[in-house]
């Protein structure tokens, strides 16, 4: 193998595994250590920076971040990296003295924005310092989209909400709320420099079975029924409720049909429990509520009496794999399944709906209704035109949303500055030792061999009665920094200079997960059989070392190294330091100056 | 010296061995030698052989006397038995602890001050009473716990850190063990543990004197230009009479060897090991021819290291004393104070 670049952005990026996993790219172990210092306002300004919803995120992410943490492939499971943002968020006191003033001159460029969530309010946040006119569209009366409609206030308190949205709005977009867009064209005729569709996929997925029109009164779409809670339209449900759908909305779908007069709630699933695509949480949370999942049951009819639902039917059916591994569901041949109920909640999908933009205007739809969009610049085929969040490339979730905000801020800044959008700018790298004695290290590297703490919960008996009652309590400062201390550091780097090197083996000798090994050099695949420990995880790079005197090399694999450092207080001269790689993403108000440099 | 313990988490992937065991469970508390010691390196060697041989940690009982090397018996085999005794004067402990428990593994540690300077009779009496036992010399030419003066075993003619030439002749252990009479000697290097562990784990199913010199750099007062046991001059001046490959009765033998080139050795438990040639015409079971060897390629100025010497059929102090086979804390009342009448009878054959 060829040595490593370690001076390549992307090679310990990559080792920082939560950090890489993000679509916004979070500098997570950076902030962890903020939380466990006690430095809250900083770490939720290393969030807020990134993510621009910190509070929110750390109620509601999707968290692709932790299923990548180092701590779940050394022990049981990862760090709780969403519900320390929580805490930097709930600890943070006033930093409205850290954001961003609104720009004193405008640059008379004006952008509109289409839809007022996650990914519009992010282009607002990195456009409007930048002196641009931004004009927030969005058919509800507040701005935060799918974060105000969709998800419960039992797991987002309005309070958080309005608190980040009005960080935003603090920079004066001019707001146009309440407000449909019907004709792109239109709009595109009032002479905006830009237009952003960040308006989501607000289409809930129907179910066109028998019985479905005459008991349409007990009858609701998933995401249409949680918006109208959402705002107050509707506070109650009959007391025996079918929710149909595995993923997220069901979740919320069913808890807040707990909360509004449900006594018997149920969810049924199509596919196996296992494969549902609501994160595993969200399920627990649910059955934790005393919500049953039923699975492997197709819905059959609606059963109405009196053009009144008193039920439905279900085929019981089971998964088979055909030969190259894909599933089908069979029918078992048992009876059809009745349950009873009083309404049900369809929340089978949700889909992206453009009926507002007109085929005619330069804009490319592909063969599934959905625009031509650049994967990197989020422009569409109209270049005035870009595309982020849901809209974009269908239902993801709201941290893609903001990292598209991101990318198409960048994109409009750089057109509206004459610049090639295609240009990316690249992220800030900073590695820097760490090291400030013989053995002291300005991170905290004894290892926690604490599992991972559960998040404290209110009394179950308050939060079924009040559907504005946040369930979780959230870590205390105290069980925030014991959860923070299990953060490996992933970002302070293991850094290798051979030529101080004397193969002493001190490294190797002390290092506890077996990660180094001197030995000759070889080609990865065979290289990796033959190291202290087998280095099977093959999405994880072996560091190699040019050749030493002895005519080896070094090789560490990356996998599941602990950060403790350990190799670098054993090694006598120096040639392990432990250096952290600090990554942050360029956002637009530098993304211009910086490709000029 | 490391301040934090280890951390308890391990690869996932660790090997496990017959006793359910990885090499982790073998491990001691954390190391308080300066780092890069070579000590450390041979620590991880014994962890790694007693790993291998599926050894159960509690019938093992480590040894050592005074010195940085008799400090690493704490850092390894964190569940076996341990004696850390006077200066020089492992081997009488040693020796004792062997007579009156014969069931148990002996690993005997020193230095070269503990046991070419002080302690030169107990090693030369231990050597030659053929004490079942693994005695470990880890090598560094140096006084290191009192800032790195001259050992016995520096070579005549080296440099200290500070520059000073040593003008003492150097006490050879292996050419002593040999002219002891050892029945397995080993010479190797800390740096290199492909060829010490082998080395270990053959002293270890050795029945009889099995010693092992280990040469193991200084890193705070032996490692310089003009220093004959350091990284860069070991491995320059290293000659492997041969690589030893241990196999146990159990494992199958998988390596391939040109003919001639090996030879097969079995020990007293049935175990063989398999010594691949290096030098050739190298004898490893001619004690003279061996004493030659290594007197010629010492003034060459090579360290001569690899199986230096095994009798294929050994015997321990036990077997000269015609000693009984139990452990004495295995037998009862009666056997150990046998009573007047079987004194008389001693008494009456000595008259």
């Amino acid at each position: 193998m060829k040595p490593t670049d370690i001076g390549a952005p992307e090679y310990f990026h990559k080792v920082v595994d939560c950090q890489w996993a993000c679509p916004a790219h979070t500098p997570v172990p950076e902030y962890i250590r903020m939380i466990a210092a006690g430095r809250y306002a900083d770490a939720y300004m290393v969030n807020w920076t990134s993510n621009v919803f910190p509070g929110v995120l750390g109620r509601t992410c999707d968290r692709p971040c932790e299923p990548a943490c180092r701590r779940g492939r050394v022990e049981d499971e990862p760090v709780a990296i969403c519900r320390l943002k929580r805490v930097a968020a709930d600890y943070k006191g006033d930093i409205k003295d850290r954001l961003p003033q609104p720009a004193t001159s405008r640059n008379g460029k004006r952008v509109a924005l289409i839809g007022a969530g996650p990914a519009s309010l992010t282009v607002a946040r990195d456009l409007l310092p930048l002196g641009y006119h931004v004009v927030l569209y969005d058919q509800d009366p507040k701005a935060g989209g799918m974060m105000r409609t969709q998800i419960p206030k039992f797991r987002l308190p309005e309070s958080v909400l309005d608190e980040e949205v009005d960080y935003i709005l603090g920079l004066q977009p001019e707001l146009r709320l309440g407000k449909r867009i019907d004709s792109l064209k239109a709009l595109l005729d009032e002479g905006y420099d830009a237009v952003f569709v960040g308006s989501g996929a607000p289409r809930g997925r129907d179910l066109e079975i028998p019985g479905r029109q005459e008991a349409k009164a007990n009858i609701h779409v998933g995401i249409d029924w949680l918006s109208s809670v959402s705002f107050g339209h509707i506070d109650k449900i009959g007391k025996r409720v079918i929710v149909l759908g595995g993923g997220n909305t069901a979740m919320d779908c069913c808890r807040s049909s707990k909360r509004l007069g449900g006594e018997t709630v149920t969810v049924v699933v199509r596919s196996g429990f296992e494969e549902m695509k609501a994160s595993p949480w969200e399920k627990e949370d649910a059955m934790h509520e005393g919500i049953p999942i039923l699975n492997f049951l197709v819905p059959k009819a609606f059963i109405h009496k009196n053009g009144r639902l008193t039920g439905m039917t279900f085929d019981k059916v089971k998964a088979e794999y055909d030969a190259k591994g894909r599933r089908n569901l069979v029918p078992t041949g048992e009876p059809e399944t009745l349950i009873e109920c009083d309404d049900v909640l369809v929340a089978v999908g949700q889909e992206n709906s453009f009926p507002w933009i007109e085929r005619d205007i330069g804009l490319d739809f592909d063969k599934w209704g959905m625009p031509v969009v650049d994967t990197t610049t989020l422009q569409s085929t109209n270049p005035k035109v870009f595309f982020g969040g849901d809209a974009a490339f269908g239902p993801k979730n709201i941290i893609w949303a903001v990292a598209h905000g991101h990318d198409a801020a960048i994109s409009i800044h750089k057109m509206l500055q004459g610049e090639d959008i295609k240009d990316r700018p690249p992220p800030t790298v900073n590695l820097a030792s760490q090291k400030m004695g013989i053995h002291e290290w300005s991170y905290d590297n004894d290892v926690s061999n604490d599992l991972r703490y559960k998040v404290p919960w209110r009394d179950p008996s308050e939060t079924l009665k009040n559907i504005r009652l946040e369930v979780e309590l959230g870590f205390d400062p105290k069980l925030g920094f014991a959860e923070a201390q299990r953060c490996l550091n992933c970002d302070i780097q293991t850094v290798f200079e051979a030529k101080l090197c004397i193969e002493c083996d001190a490294c190797v000798d002390i290092c506890p997960m077996d990660c180094i090994t001197f030995t000759p050099n070889g080609e990865e695949d065979e290289l990796r059989q033959r190291l202290m420990a087998p280095a099977r995880n093959k999405t994880q790079d072996l560091y190699v070392s040019p050749e030493l005197k002895t005519t080896r090399v070094m090789v560490k694999d990356e996998d599941v190294c602990l950060h403790c450092g350990l190799c670098a207080e054993r090694c006598p001269t120096g040639a392990w330091d432990m250096q952290k790689s600090l990554i942050q993403m360029t956002h637009a108000e530098h993304a211009c100056s910086r490709s000029h440099a | 010296m490391t301040y934090l313990a280890k951390p308890k988490l391990r690869h996932p992937d660790l090997p496990i061995n017959k006793l359910g065991y990885t090499r982790r469970d073998y491990e001691g508390s954390v190391s308080t030698l300066c780092a890069g010691c070579g000590h450390d390196s041979i620590s991880a060697a014994i962890i790694q052989a007693c790993f291998e041989l599926d050894l159960p940690p509690h019938r093992i009982a480590k040894l050592s006397g005074i010195g940085c090397s008799s400090k690493t018996p704490t850092y390894f085999l964190g569940h076996s038995h341990g004696f850390n005794s006077v200066h020089g004067r492992m081997p009488s402990v040693l020796t004792g602890a062997n007579l009156a428990n014969r069931d148990l593994l002996y690993l005997g540690v020193s230095g070269d001050g503990d046991s070419a300077s002080i302690g030169l009779g107990q090693f030369a009496h231990c050597i030659r009473r053929g004490v079942n036992m693994v005695y470990i010399v880890e090598n560094n030419g140096v006084y290191g716990l009192t800032k790195g003066q001259f050992s016995a075993t520096a070579d005549r003619g080296s440099k200290s850190k500070r520059g000073a030439i040593n003008g003492d002749s150097s006490i050879d252990l292996v050419s002593m063990a040999l002219q002891l009479g050892a029945t397995y000697i080993a010479r190797s290097f800390s740096g290199d543990k492909t060829q010490l562990v082998p080395l270990i784990k053959a002293a270890i199913l050795h029945k009889g004197a099995a010693f092992l010199d280990v040469i193991s750099p200084c890193v705070a007062f032996n490692n310089h230009l003009g220093s004959t046991k350091s990284f860069d001059y070991v491995r320059e001046h290293n000659e492997a009479v041969n690589r030893l490959d241990m196999m146990t009765p159990r494992a199958a033998i998988t390596a391939e060897y040109a003919p001639g080139t090996v030879e097969s050795v079995t020990q007293h438990d049935g175990s063989t090991i398999h010594l691949r040639k290096l030098a050739a015409n190298y004898d490893p079971h001619d004690r003279i021819a061996a004493m030659t060897y290594l007197q010629e390629r010492a003034s060459a100025g090579e360290v001569v290291t690899g199986l230096l010497y095994v009798d294929n059929d050994p015997s321990d102090l036990h077997d000269s004393l015609n000693t009984v086979a139990a452990p004495l804390n295995g037998l009862g009342e009666t056997e150990l104070c046998p009573g007047p009448a079987a004194l008389d009878k001693i008494n009456a054959s000595l008259r």
